[in-house]
């Protein structure tokens, strides 16, 4: 795999070694339980939020932020509008605890078919766009920051 | 939204409400089904005493591209406690999308003791109503089914082309995008897993969701409908209707639809769908 951030390697390398299915999808609600420690806070947006954010594709209705930390690296938030998008905060979470603080140039490498390496590959293709939408939508502002950057000590 | 039996549907018995799920949930002649596309929905949460059919694993044989068999479909049956007397009562995610896959898939083995909730899980859900983790255990059934009957309700690619040559009515109820063949995935991933973009020549754009209420995700009345299907897209009662999406999934909701909703009597879904047509070799697509 690419050279990807520590972070979400170890929670790849933890979760590869549960091959029960009932294990693994009751260790993937667990972690959407914890969806609202990353829930994007008010002081950075209210509803409804902003277009620009929302996540193309996404049925669940995802939106992404991204905060600049003062090490320049990201802090990412969510939001995930359905209520039955259980998946797609499981996702959400699992970015937002692995990348956030994490190397820009290892965010922008990240596989988005980790999808299926997380959730299976009996994903429906509307539904892993849907989730591939939120890693391509986190990789765009580590991009962005990169470019940001670039510009900036040019 | 009116109650169901005052929406002036054709075959109104097919469709139930919330409360009618919430009140024969102890049923013994009833079992309620859950049919998602979000693996991890059923597992999360559930109506008390709903299994899970799930679409990839339970409907689809896991080798070829078809449905299960007579044998796969006496051991679900017999698995989630069905008798061929059991009325089987399917609910889910995306206003019933899955759900009404699962009964389709049901009636070409026969079982046409089945309903559909009304509004799917996201209603059940707002109304606050009860939901728990807990897999209930069931005892399995003795079931025997006949073949699957893939005459009736399910049309196949070569039929397709002889339905375009005659120029009889289809209804793609993918997005207008997927009609109109616009890409819209990742670069790097085709096009809903096909070679080709567009649309069967002659087919008429009607998105699946179109039937549905957004504020409580209830069907739309028959009116409502008969002002979409007919009225806007030219759609008659007695039209021989072919139906599809990209793999048979959300054209099932339309079938559902139009054969039970509107009572039209010859509607067929092509669950090839786009995914074959898209790929195959010298079929005509419009865009």
């Amino acid at each position: 795999m690419a050279d990807i951030p520590e972070k979400l390697a170890k929670f790849l390398a933890t979760l590869s070694g549960i091959t029960d299915r009932s294990e693994r999808i009751q260790l993937l609600i667990d972690i959407a339980g914890r969806f609202k420690k990353i829930h994007v806070p008010e002081s950075l947006a209210t509803r409804p939020y902003p277009r620009e954010n929302l996540v193309p594709g996404c049925e669940s209705q995802a939106y992404v932020w991204a905060e600049e930390l003062p090490d320049k690296t990201l802090k990412y938030w969510f939001a995930v509008e359905n209520p039955q998008g259980i998946s797609a905060m499981a996702t959400s979470v699992i970015l937002g605890e692995t990348l956030s603080g994490a190397p820009l140039r290892q965010i922008v490498q990240v596989p988005r078919d980790i999808v299926y390496t997380i959730f299976g590959d009996e994903l429906s293709m509307g539904k892993s766009m849907g989730l591939m939408g939120i890693v391509a939508m986190v990789q765009q502002y580590a991009k962005k920051e990169m470019e940001a950057l670039k510009t900036a000590n040019s | 939204m009116a109650d169901i039996k005052d929406r002036g549907y054709i075959r109104p018995e097919v469709l139930v409400s919330t409360d009618w799920v919430a009140q024969h949930l102890n049923d013994p002649h009833v079992r309620i089904v859950e049919s998602n596309e979000d693996p991890l929905l059923y597992p999360a949460r559930h109506i008390p005493g709903a299994v899970e059919v799930d679409w990839t694993k339970d409907l689809n044989d896991q080798l070829r591209r078809d449905y299960l068999g007579r044998d796969g479909f006496e051991k679900l049956m017999s698995r989630i406690g069905c008798t061929r007397d059991t009325t089987v009562v399917f609910y889910g995610d995306k206003n019933n999308w899955w759900a009404c896959y699962a009964f389709w898939v049901f009636h070409l083995f026969g079982h046409t003791a089945a309903k559909v909730m009304d509004g799917g899980s996201l209603k059940w859900e707002k109304e606050g109503r009860p939901m728990t983790k807990e897999v209930p255990k069931i005892d399995a059934t003795k079931y025997v089914a006949p073949e699957r009957d893939d005459v009736r309700i399910r049309v196949f690619r070569d039929q397709v082309m002889a339905h375009v040559k005659g120029k009889l009515p289809l209804v793609d109820v993918r997005s207008p995008e997927e009609f109109a063949g616009t890409r819209l995935h990742m670069p790097d991933y085709p096009n809903e897993g096909a070679l080709r973009g567009g649309h069967i020549p002659g087919a008429a754009s009607i998105p699946w969701g179109r039937a549905i209420n957004p504020e409580d995700h209830t069907f739309k009345t028959a009116d409502e409908l008969r002002a979409i299907y007919e009225k806007e897209k030219g759609l008659k009662k007695d039209d021989d209707v072919v139906v599809y999406c990209r793999i048979g999934e959300r054209s099932s909701h339309t079938w559902f639809v139009l054969t039970y909703l509107l009572g039209y009597p010859k509607v067929r879904n092509y669950d090839g769908s786009w995914t074959e047509w898209g790929n195959l070799v010298g079929a005509p697509i419009e865009k």
